[in-house]
């Protein structure tokens, strides 16, 4: 295995594993017939490097898990394409090359009660994908390999673990065999769905450092998407925030905190509670929540709850745009 | 244990089992604590740590198969434990109500916020049609929601406009008490944090005392006048907020703080706790955070610690068991 990630490391390192361009995904809502529609998501760009963490922000309803399942291939894009290592997903139609892909780009839940079937014993999902993804294997490697993944996931001694039902462990070692049954696949990329939301707080750290771990030694990237933007700073290395279905801006983790550019990375940076800054208690406590976007027009729509707004806010839909270093905001104020 | 005379709420040596076919189950336990009037207490512990349970036991609202099996609770002068369904009906929602977890379950989704709201008050008063209507506006309007929304369905509110309805609905009869089971959990972290500013503004504006459990410890730093860390169904420690964020004594409590990444400073690696919190139905011997704790010394093993006291506060740890050792 780590013969085969050695393989000409500075020309991998560049080219990215997975890119999207302009990704949409419209939802109907209401009957068949209905023309309504729920812009889940709206021309995102991204790319996620070899060796790479991009944690993906937003609160709920931001469209943060609809591009998770646009890329694991759970929903059809309405528009834009997915590109892997330069081949359109949309060309990738043959039964070999979808299995291939879901191996190298697997996902991690967010429930960890409910992504485990309760009546197998954890070596049925970790041997299952070994089977599927890797034939290649005899049933002795099989049995070698499970038993390094669950090492690797931190749950020692591997033979134990690999004997139990899921109703024996604990949350935090449930998105562990999660992550093994990803890692069984041998993947380049792993989309992980809010892995720790449902963790007890002290365990949430073990699951953040596993992924750091499974970057620096197997060489592994990770889409991270959560709602915490403290836990995305600890694990990422670069940081997309999204709001209402659009990117608001994407940069370097530090950068983007250090310099938020967008007014609503700004309001995000404001709320979120640190027991080591002293309060500051602002005068009216901000009420507004993400709009549910169902047919949008043209404009910002971040525009309603933006103290900066301006009229063009209202008529054209802000771009991308460069403001510093790799660090990018969809805002017309923002210099 | 503190202001003993004052106290609105004084909860002594509380234990509340679950009582299954395979023997009882300790979900709280020997809990003491006081809530003065107007004061803000903060509960924080992970899930299973019987946070919520003493919640449910000190607003009488325990259904079998919990029950109460020993200990006082003492809301104004008067038991709570011994107190028969009748006279708890008089105090329950005048002098203290609570706010639930989810307002996604907790709101009724085929009756208006209005009719819901009506059917609170009218449980506890009776009350004409106008009075009844101008104080339902009334407590909309405090909460910082158009009355116009009295006609609105739970569905045709934000997740944060119905947990404050919730709220609303507790503040009708401006009560003593409001108890508060992680009423922020389902929401995201801006509509959070207005919440939780509404809620310091309305304790501050109508004086009502607060307990409010939540799992998480940043949530409640700026908020609460005092603060319990649970862990186990055991209070591990207890005293003001801002000295147990300062210098947290119980290594479970810097544990837990230590397992917030925070957006400033330095990027720096945290540990979290090794291992998991336990099953109550086998709690470890001795101290019960002697398997995760990385300061465990041998008797924590098998005595358990009672509370040593330290500026004002109270830590179930030997750490503390020499007159100064710290």
């Amino acid at each position: 295995m780590a013969t085969e990630r050695a393989v000409a490391p500075s020309a991998v390192r560049t080219e990215p594993i997975l890119e999207a361009r302009s990704l949409t995904r419209h939802f109907r809502i209401g009957g068949p017939l209905s023309r309504r529609f729920l812009h889940a998501v709206d021309d995102v760009d991204l790319v996620i490097r070899p060796n790479e963490i991009v944690a993906l922000v937003g609160e709920s309803g931001s469209g943060k898990s609809t591009v998770a399942r646009l890329l694991a291939r759970v929903y059809r894009p309405t528009r834009g394409e997915i590109v892997y290592h330069g081949r359109s997903l949309a060309t990738m139609t043959a039964r070999k090359e979808r299995l291939g892909y879901a191996a190298r780009v697997p996902m991690v839940f967010q429930d960890p009660y409910g992504s485990l079937s309760p009546v197998y014993r954890v070596s049925h999902g970790v041997m299952r994908a070994l089977k599927l993804h890797r034939p290649e294997l005899t049933a002795n490697d099989r049995e070698q390999e499970a038993q390094r993944i669950l090492k690797s996931v931190g749950l020692q001694p591997p033979h134990e673990f690999l004997s139990k039902y899921p109703h024996q462990l604990s949350g935090g070692q449930r998105q562990r065999i999660g992550f093994a049954q990803a890692l069984a696949c041998r993947p380049e990329l792993i989309l992980a769905d809010e892995p720790v939301s449902m963790l007890d707080v002290s365990v949430r750290i073990g699951v953040l450092n596993l992924m750091a771990d499974l970057r620096r030694n197997e060489g592994i990237s990770f889409l991270y998407i959560t709602h915490d933007i403290a836990s995305a700073r600890y694990v990422a290395d670069r940081l997309i925030v999204m709001y209402a279905g659009r990117i608001a801006e994407s940069g370097p983790v530090e950068d983007v905190l250090a310099n938020p550019k967008h007014p609503y990375t700004q309001l995000l940076l404001s709320a979120v509670p640190d027991p080591r800054a002293p309060i500051s208690l602002p005068a009216t406590s901000e009420v507004a929540e993400p709009p549910r976007v169902i047919d949008p027009g043209e404009g910002c729509r971040f525009r309603y709850r933006c103290p900066y707004a301006i009229e063009r806010c209202s008529k054209e839909t802000p771009q991308m745009r460069p403001l510093r270093p790799a660090h990018e905001a969809a805002c017309h104020v923002a210099t | 244990m503190i202001g003993i005379g004052s106290a609105l709420l004084e909860v002594e040596d509380l234990c509340v089992d679950y009582v299954t076919e395979k023997g009882a189950v300790r979900a709280v336990d020997r809990v003491s604590l006081s809530v003065a009037p107007g004061e803000f207490l903060g509960i924080v512990g992970e899930s299973g740590c019987g946070k919520s349970t003493l919640l449910y036991a000190i607003a009488r609202l325990l259904a079998p198969p919990a029950e109460i099996a020993s200990g006082s609770i003492r809301f104004r002068g008067d038991d709570m434990v011994t107190m028969g369904e009748e006279d708890l009906r008089h105090i329950r929602w005048r002098n203290y109500s609570v706010v639930m977890q989810s307002a996604m379950n907790a709101l009724n989704p085929v009756m208006t916020i209005g009719a819901q709201l009506s059917d609170a008050i009218l449980a506890h008063q009776r009350m004409s049609h106008r009075d009844l209507r101008r104080r339902s506006e009334e407590v909309l309007r405090l909460v910082g929601i158009d009355p116009v929304h009295l006609k609105s369905f739970p569905h045709q509110l934000s997740g944060g406009m119905r947990q404050r309805s919730m709220i609303a609905m507790a503040l009708v009869f401006t009560p003593e008490l409001v108890i508060m089971d992680e009423p922020t959990s389902a929401l995201d972290v801006v509509a959070q944090r207005s919440l939780m500013l509404q809620i310091k503004q309305l304790q501050k504006k109508i004086g009502f005392a607060a307990i409010f459990v939540t799992h998480d410890m940043s949530l409640v730093s700026h908020f609460s006048d005092r603060l319990a860390v649970m862990y186990a169904g055991q209070v591990m420690e207890i005293g003001p907020t801002q000295t147990v964020f300062d210098r947290p004594r119980h290594p479970y409590s810097s544990g837990l703080l230590g397992s917030f990444p925070s957006i400033k400073g330095e990027r720096q690696a945290l540990q979290g706790i090794p291992g998991s919190p336990p099953d109550l139905a086998h709690p470890p011997s001795g101290c019960r955070f002697h398997p995760r704790c990385p300061r465990v010394m041998p008797h924590c093993k098998t005595i358990e610690p009672p509370f040593f006291e330290r500026e004002d506060v109270q830590v179930r740890c030997h750490l503390y068991a020499g007159s100064d050792g710290d």
